[in-house]
């Protein structure tokens, strides 16, 4: 067995005291920004990754991955204690989880939570393992046309599948992929649209971009309208779910965790729609399905496990194929890139210790955030109180941090200023700025295929339809275009 | 023009795609177009700002027919403050040093909310500034200077 052989020494590599600390250091800080709501897993591997230069690769990568898959767990104690999503991803166990908790279940609810999240964790680990080689062996086939088309679907369906207008969206990954045009280009040294200003021949940094879209933008949103908070201030008390509620709560989880672990793998879905979509379905084929919305434990078990095992499984295309499927996942191939690290299918070849260690390592992550989310959810919940006046500064000021960090240099602070300006006009226009930032990461790498395919073709363009691979990619395309285009110029698709 | 078209949704967002799309086009005028064969770095940028542009019509059409207008009020007060507070830290940090762009940072920023207090704010400053010094200066021997320019 070639695959326990890989995974004892991914285990080997994980088990190493240095990046041990590192898993830990990465799902306890995922664990804290997933509680507190107005700041997410992808703020904070993008004001971190700076940081991270001075580390080597394989412990800053594990502890990248442990603020995101953390965040899951964390979103999910916001969610049912204050009915206020720590997490999009989260959004859904709102319904539910908060009604428990106000039926005095919410020990159960948390404990709930946290087991499906790791029983999916497990899984959604064991999938990559299983399925990253079988798959990367297949895309060192793919030549330029192949990525082309691949990357053409994954913007696309990033564009549609995100909530809101899919005709916006893909103005917005248009206007993200010019956002990459700025600097020097490889081919004829020349540099575009950088208006003379020299910090700009080397492109727009990538921390500028993600933290003024989403912090700077995000805040400001946040301090626009006048919100109270509830925050749920009973003790938990009694966290052990009953026999019955394990019982209730077992085939949920399994149905969730397939339904994350397709969604994650495809690109523009992610953990927030996959916990949506098995919300639906649990409420569709219940017995009676009148108690969602009143604390059924299978709305709170279903989409957990979703959102994690989309939070793994999300990592497949983007260390195999090196094309991220979701926002966050372009934060983590912009840090991996900036490590010197090629991702693709050689990064198995080259790097198994990156590729295994990470797998093992997100198993023993899962295994910690089951004691940081269980025993100590009381820390936890102390920290629900501390108030947003306090939280936003803190968050501004280590967005400036983090961007001046990256080159030293205040030009990148005051363009990350500019961007969080315009990421506010965008976002009061509904205009979802992550589209902008999938689109921001691939530019560079989609232009540099097109151009390559299209002269090894002769500036032939049919080459992207006759080669094999890359037409199941361009009817895919075009197939994400009809299913979700069609129907919204008709009026017919509401956005939520 | 409607006064109305000013608080419009699709039409601001169509309009700020085509005035971006027609910008993009123009300035690629500069950069040689070169043959689908062999790109010139003006062919990517030229194409996407022609379909940026088109989108940007689409949507401003759209909005002009639905009228759908920018739920809630501009937060401008926030806006202004958050992005002044950004630029304080790097106009400072480079002038003054670490410490005094913190405190300024935070105190603008702090600004833009609902409520200041300000012995909380104060708070907060020196709190987060111990942090500041602690983690990225002698934790990352960040370079910066802590009071003072360079």
């Amino acid at each position: 067995m070639e695959i326990l052989n890989n995974l004892v020494f991914g285990f080997g590599v994980a088990f190493s005291l240095e990046n041990l600390a590192y898993c830990f250091a990465g799902v306890a800080l995922g664990t804290l920004i997933g509680v507190l709501p107005g700041i997410g897993p992808l703020v904070t591997i993008a004001m971190l990754f700076p940081i991270t230069f001075h580390l080597p690769a394989v412990p800053a990568i594990i502890m990248l991955a442990g603020i995101f898959y953390g965040a899951q767990y964390g979103g999910s104690t916001t969610s049912i204690l204050v009915n206020l999503p720590g997490e999009t991803a989260s959004a859904v166990t709102c319904i539910d989880g908060y009604q428990m908790a106000r039926q005095g279940r919410a020990g159960p609810a948390l404990a709930t939570a946290a087991l499906a999240s790791f029983f999916a964790g497990c899984v959604g680990t064991l999938l990559i393992a299983l399925a990253g080689p079988t798959l990367g062996e297949w895309a060192l086939r793919f030549g330029a046309a192949e990525y082309t088309a691949l990357m053409l679907m994954a913007l696309v369906a990033s564009a549609v599948m995100t909530q809101g207008d899919a005709v916006k969206g893909l103005a917005m990954v248009v206007l993200g992929l010019l956002i990459g045009v700025v600097g020097v280009d490889v081919n004829s040294g020349m540099a575009r649209y950088s208006f003379g200003i020299p910090e700009l021949i080397d492109g727009v940094g990538f921390t500028v971009v993600a933290v003024g879209l989403f912090a700077v933008a995000e805040i400001v949103v946040n301090l626009e309208s006048r919100e109270a908070r509830e925050v749920y201030t009973g003790k938990v008390t009694g966290l052990m779910p009953t026999a019955r509620d394990l019982k209730d709560a077992a085939w949920p989880t399994v149905r969730g965790t397939a339904v994350g672990a397709c969604f994650g793998v495809l690109p523009g879905t992610g953990p927030a729609l996959s916990s949506f979509a098995t919300y639906m379905l649990e409420k569709r084929i219940a017995r009676d399905p009148s108690r969602f919305g009143r604390g059924a434990i299978e709305g709170v078990a279903a989409p957990e496990a979703a959102n994690n095992a989309a939070a793994q499984t999300a990592f497949i295309p983007m260390l195999t194929l090196g094309i991220p499927a979701s926002a966050t996942m372009a934060v983590m191939l912009a840090a991996l890139t900036l490590q010197g690290i090629a991702t693709g299918p050689q990064v198995m070849l080259d790097k198994p210790d990156l590729f295994w260690g990470l797998i093992a390592s997100m198993w023993i992550g899962n295994f910690l955030l089951v004691i940081l989310n269980l025993p100590l959810v009381g820390v936890w919940v102390k920290l629900l109180t501390v108030p947003y006046r306090w939280l936003f500064p803190s968050i501004i000021l280590f967005c400036c941090i983090g961007n001046y960090s990256v080159s030293n240099n205040p030009f990148d602070v005051y363009l990350c200023a500019l961007i969080g300006v315009l990421g506010y006009v965008l976002a009061k226009l509904e205009c979802e700025p992550a589209p902008l930032l999938l689109g921001y990461v691939l530019g560079p790498l989609l232009e540099e295929n097109l151009r390559r395919a299209l002269l090894i073709s002769r500036g032939d363009p049919t080459v992207f339809f006759t080669r094999p691979i890359s037409l199941a990619f361009m009817i895919a395309t075009v197939l994400i275009l009809v299913v979700m285009v069609v129907p919204a110029a008709r009026g017919k698709r509401h956005g939520t | 023009m409607k006064p109305d078209l000013w608080n419009n949704r699709d039409f601001l967002a169509g309009l700020l795609f085509t005035v971006l799309g027609g910008l993009t086009v123009a300035l690629a005028r500069d950069y040689p177009i070169g043959s689908t064969m062999r790109m010139g770095p003006g062919y990517f940028p030229t194409v996407l700002g022609g379909i940026l542009f088109l989108f940007g019509v689409y949507v401003l059409l759209r909005g002009v027919r639905s009228g759908e207008r920018v739920k809630g009020e501009w937060g401008y007060r926030p806006l202004a403050l958050i992005a002044l507070s950004i630029v304080l830290f790097g106009f400072l940090l480079d002038r003054v040093g670490m410490v005094p762009a913190v405190v300024a940072t935070l105190f603008v920023a702090a600004a833009a909310g609902h409520e200041f207090r300000f012995k909380e704010v104060l708070l907060l400053a020196v709190a987060m500034t111990a942090f500041s010094v602690a983690v990225f200066s002698y934790g990352l021997k960040l370079p910066y200077p802590l009071l003072g320019g360079y």
